[in-house]
């Protein structure tokens, strides 16, 4: 099986690393010696088909699981041991929707401010700020279950940055979206690293979101089978495309297409 | 990105985690005001055995004196300890039951991966549980006081609150213990069946101890090892203003036996959610 493994750009820390990590449930082994570095303010692509782990390793990172062997740190804060301070360094989009739909988009945004220890008046402000990066200034009392899907995924992102993290994990923010809905969303999070310095996690399944010069992590059965740029994984593995090289490497299984 | 770096080395402090728990305390209010079946059933539930299922068998069933009554007392009298308990394992279930419609939702790993410790997280989201049942048994006492069912003296109503915050801590740490094993929101009906129906009626609720010795010796066994029997005897002393010793230790020790095991059950490294792959 190729692995095409190229150094990430020289940091002093790095955004985001995990380093060695195994999970199983039970018997089932869900990642395997999974070992990745993200450089600050940088986007990363984690390409992967559904079940390549990819929701399990999020879930690692944020601590809701812990892992069975290995290490995970964000800006050198080891998640499993300094937990409280390596959250705080990040904005979590999970691939559920995590919105209460009977509350309004304030209302969450409020909730959340709370769980970071941010008072209400210094939550307003900031909910102001990020609700008008992701254009959604005029929907602030408008309950959830009244917005659209790529609305609801804007309103995750902007209580995301809420906190002021400096990385961001997203785990397949565009799923169910039209094509518009998508297009807004990736554009809103590259803006956000170009202009404000955030790093970026981007899992996703769909190869057309990937660009030449996104670093990209490949995932397949809970093992990392490429990490470097697109184009180098592209000419490492003397395809046309990300799609034919991802084909290539995971034998024959095929990344998803809009 | 100054603010970036101010707001995550900022430590979370004392004053972060007081924000923190009134945001949780604040949102479960507002679902609670949200659901206003929720409020009327919990309300309606123990008026209806007040006035129809106490009306009825007050004249089948006297209670003699014993403590805290220092006189005979009617049976309405008798049983609203065992219907404010009732209250308030009713929101524990109720608030398991949010706990599960949260995992399946979503909202749940939003509040997990807060940076306050998972346990404050938990002890908060109790709170806010006992909060919102400490209001509907309020409210209940209301409406009792106008079927002339209050305590001897107005301080009773004080005396009582921190009864009610120990059994509704107890009850909603059971409760959470429970959400962290229910893996579905359709298992909830089995809580119904196996816990809320059994500790209640296995209980001195209904009918004083020694009534239940006389005519089960073995069920006045299995109500002496329900903890819920103990909330409701708390209760009753501190509607009285009095302490039952033994009622105030069960409950207070089956509070932290509960609530530790509900923290260790949502502990990422040796919890069950890590084992369900949820």
């Amino acid at each position: 099986m190729t692995v095409i493994v190229e150094a990430p750009p020289k940091a002093t820390v790095s955004a985001l690393s995990v380093e060695t990590v195994s999970h199983a449930y039970g018997a089932r082994i869900a990642l395997e010696n999974v070992s990745f570095a993200i450089a600050p303010a940088s986007f990363t692509v984690l390409l992967g088909l559904n079940g390549a782990g990819k929701s399990t390793l999020f879930s690692v990172i944020t601590h809701l699981y812990a892992s069975r062997s290995g290490v995970v740190r964000i800006f050198g804060r080891d998640v499993a041991r300094e937990s409280g301070a390596a959250l705080a360094l990040l904005g979590v989009v999970f691939q559920q929707r995590t919105l209460d739909p009977d509350l309004s988009v304030g209302q969450n945004l409020a909730y959340h401010g709370a769980l970071h220890g941010i008072g209400r008046g210094e939550t307003r402000a900031r909910a102001a700020i990020q609700l008008a990066r992701t254009g959604l200034a005029d929907r602030v009392r408008d309950k959830v279950r009244f917005l659209s899907g790529g609305q609801i995924r804007r309103v995750e992102i902007a209580r995301a940055l809420l906190h002021s993290p400096r990385m961001l994990l997203l785990d397949e923010p565009t799923a169910g979206l039209d094509i518009k809905a998508r297009a807004g969303i990736l554009e809103v999070v590259r803006r956000l690293v170009a202009e404000q310095g955030i790093g970026a996690l981007w899992a996703t399944h769909l190869v057309d979101e990937i660009r030449d010069d996104d670093h990209v992590v490949v995932l397949h059965k809970g093992r990392v089978l490429a990490n470097a740029t697109s184009r180098s994984i592209v000419s490492g593995t003397a395809a046309r495309s990300i799609g034919e090289a991802f084909t290539s490497l995971t034998g024959g299984a095929e990344g998803g297409e809009p | 990105m100054s603010g970036a770096v101010l707001d995550s080395e900022r430590p979370f402090g004392w004053p972060q985690r007081l924000i923190c728990l009134y945001g949780i305390v604040w949102r479960e209010g507002l679902r609670f005001l949200q659901q206003r079946e929720r409020f009327i059933s919990a309300l309606v539930r123990p008026m209806v055995w007040l006035f129809i299922f106490a009306a009825g068998f007050r004249q089948t069933l006297g209670v003699s004196i014993m403590p805290p009554y220092d006189t005979y007392v009617l049976y309405e009298v008798y049983i609203t300890p065992g219907l404010i308990a009732m209250i308030q394992l009713f929101n524990g279930m109720q608030s398991s039951l949010s706990m599960v419609y949260d995992r399946e939702m979503g909202s749940m790993r939003m509040l997990l991966v807060s940076p306050a410790p998972r346990w404050f997280l938990l002890t908060s989201k109790l709170i806010a549980g006992v909060a919102v049942s400490v209001l509907q048994v309020y409210a209940f006492l209301v409406v009792a006081y106008f079927w002339e069912i209050e305590p001897p003296t107005p301080w009773g109503y004080l005396t009582v609150l921190p009864a009610l915050a120990l059994s509704g801590l107890m009850l909603g740490a059971l409760g959470m213990l429970l959400s962290s094993v229910i893996k579905q929101l359709e298992n909830f009906a089995g809580v119904m069946n196996f816990v809320i129906f059994p500790m209640f009626f296995a209980s001195s609720a209904l009918y004083p101890l020694w009534r239940v010795q006389e005519g089960s010796p073995w069920l006045a066994t299995v109500c002496r090892l329900n903890p819920f029997t103990y909330s409701v005897e708390l209760i009753r002393f501190a509607f009285y203003q009095q302490v039952n010793w033994l009622a105030l230790a069960v409950v207070a020790g089956c509070t932290a036996v509960f609530l530790g095991a509900a923290v260790i059950a949502y502990d990422p490294a040796r919890g069950m959610l890590m084992r369900r792959g949820g």
